[in-house]
């Protein structure tokens, strides 16, 4: 760990190694901010319409 | 038995007749098989080594087309809805249904496929050896498509759900269909391959039924 | 505990609470995970730094099984007891274990290129782990497919019992055949076989996976759930709109016919 360089090359892996947490990275994080948005966007829609029929009683 | 019959004989004389499936399919399966040597190259070599896979991966695709109107006249038309209602168990009439499309497209996809196995040049020994196994494995391809076709009644673009359904599940007997015909040469491996093959349908005989009666009533309700 | 979590109002009123709390830990445990496969674990005196692909392939691999073990459990009990929010979990859970499985595809054709000298080989593990995959992404495409949700649930649920078949395949497809994917080395009978130094960030990171399963499922459940309600307002709402009074409607009648 005391050098960087040594650490990124993952022993000469480093074409295998971080791709590899690259993409499991890239697709749990971005289902993850895919489902994050999409909620976000329910409750927003959801308080809208509740908003809308409370106006109309 | 009355009722298993006589709906096996309508669904048979439906998929028989000028202009039904079995016309269809077969004409879908020559044309598959014959499209790759133009693809691949015609060396006779070549063809040999791959003639197996490209036959069965046709016979697949041919199987798959026939689906989309297993279950689907009948829905639209309300004759599911009968058959749900009379009192022969809707098991046992998708049984006739499967048996009927058996007899109708996978039938005649093995009698024919020895004739497209000269077309890439397969030895006798190993066109006998496809002919058993697609005799063998197209029972599993009926049945198993037929709770792929029972699932996707209703819905949008259902011949790519279809598809999207059916094609994986395909995947075993795909491979030990092709896997008969090419481990004739070492040994008799062709016998295992094909034992493994007549098991899978086998299962497919006992699980699909089930599956598919519980996927029409689903769909009907 | 999944009885009393039954109710779907609890299940929001519990879920609100739960989502920050659990959020938090999955990424404390996820980093903490990172740091122990990345740094802490030695490399292999064989595979060198590439077993380090381990931390994240074999958990992913667990994931990818329990999630649809999980999908076949809840469609079970939604197509036994017609629970409305058996079926919602199914169709919530199913995307996270498609996107599970694919990391898992994705890591081992990267671990596998060092160390077998190929992408992709078509062995009986690697096979049946793609015809998972390939299920997660039919049941996902069935489930969408109609324009009644609870009918696109129910056909899911069937599919999703069909499908149950391969998972043995899966596990033992490395004892039943003799191919180039290793055996289990932790979950087997007689106790793990694996060093502990290797086997601390193992477990660690899938805890991690776990927590980020429970996280993305009570989310995208408590979506579907708020977008089921926002459907029945607007239907609703559609219901009762030509109740209102219109301004002349006789005036608004001439109008429109002219």
């Amino acid at each position: 760990m005391s050098d960087p360089g040594a650490f990124l090359a993952m022993g000469g892996y480093a074409g295998f190694v971080w791709p590899a947490y690259g993409i499991a990275f890239a697709a749990l994080g971005g289902l993850a901010a895919y489902s994050w948005r999409r909620y976000r966007a329910s409750v927003l829609e959801l308080e809208r319409l509740q908003q809308q029929r409370g106006r109309r009683r | 038995m009355a009722a298993f019959l006589g709906l096996f004989r309508r669904d048979l004389s439906l998929a028989l007749r000028q202009g039904g499936d079995t016309g269809l399919v077969l004409g879908f399966f020559v044309l598959a098989v014959v499209l790759f040597p133009f693809g691949v190259g015609p060396e006779p070599e070549l063809l040999r080594r791959i003639g197996a896979g490209i036959v069965w991966v046709a016979a697949l695709l041919a199987a798959l087309l026939s689906l989309d109107r297993l279950f689907e006249a009948d829905y639209q038309d309300g004759e599911l809805d009968l058959l749900v209602l009379s009192n022969l168990p809707l098991e046992l009439a998708v049984l006739a249904k499967c048996a009927a499309h058996w007899v109708a497209t996978g039938l005649p996809l093995a009698l024919i496929s020895p004739l497209l196995a000269l077309l890439v040049d397969l030895d006798p020994a190993s066109i006998a050896r496809l002919f058993a196994s697609i005799l063998i494995g197209t029972p599993a391809l009926s049945l198993v498509g037929s709770v792929a076709a029972a699932l996707s009644l209703g819905a949008r673009r259902r011949s790519v759900v279809l598809s999207l359904l059916v094609l994986p599940l395909y995947i075993p007997p795909l491979i030990f269909g092709a896997g008969a015909v090419e481990a004739s040469e070492i040994g008799d491996g062709a016998r295992a391959y094909l034992l493994v093959l007549g098991a899978i349908s086998l299962a497919a005989l006992a699980l699909c039924p089930w599956a598919s009666a519980a996927a029409l009533r689903q769909a009907l309700d | 505990m999944i009885n009393w979590l039954a109710n779907p109002a609890r299940f929001i009123r519990v879920s609100e609470k739960a989502v920050p709390w659990c959020g938090w830990t999955a990424a404390a445990v996820l980093a903490l995970g990172l740091f122990w496969s990345l740094v802490l674990a030695p490399p292999d005196y064989q595979q060198g730094d590439t077993v380090r692909i381990m931390y994240v392939h074999v958990p992913a691999a667990w994931m990818a099984l329990s999630v649809y073990l999980f999908v076949a459990v809840a469609s079970a009990v939604a197509l036994v007891w017609r629970h409305p929010l058996a079926e919602v979990a199914a169709r919530s859970a199913a995307p996270v274990g498609a996107a599970f499985t694919f990391v898992c595809l994705a890591t081992g054709s990267l671990w596998g290129r060092p160390m077998w000298g190929a992408w992709w080989v078509w062995d009986a593990r690697l096979t049946s782990v793609l015809v998972l995959f390939f299920l997660y992404l039919g049941y996902i495409a069935l489930v969408n497919a109609f324009d009644d949700p609870s009918r696109g649930g129910r056909a899911g649920a069937v599919l999703a019992l069909v499908g149950v078949v391969n998972l043995p395949i899966i596990k033992f497809s490395v004892d039943w055949w003799n191919t180039l994917h290793q055996p289990a080395s932790v979950m087997r009978i007689g106790g793990p076989r694996i060093a502990v130094s290797m086997l601390v960030p193992l477990v660690i990171m899938a805890a991690g996976f776990m927590l980020l399963f429970a996280l993305l499922l009570m989310v995208r459940m408590r979506t579907a759930l708020n977008e089921r309600k926002a459907m029945a307002l607007r239907l609703n709402a559609g219901a009762v709109a030509p109740r209102q009074p219109e301004p002349e409607p006789a005036v608004a009648a001439h109008t429109a016919i002219s």
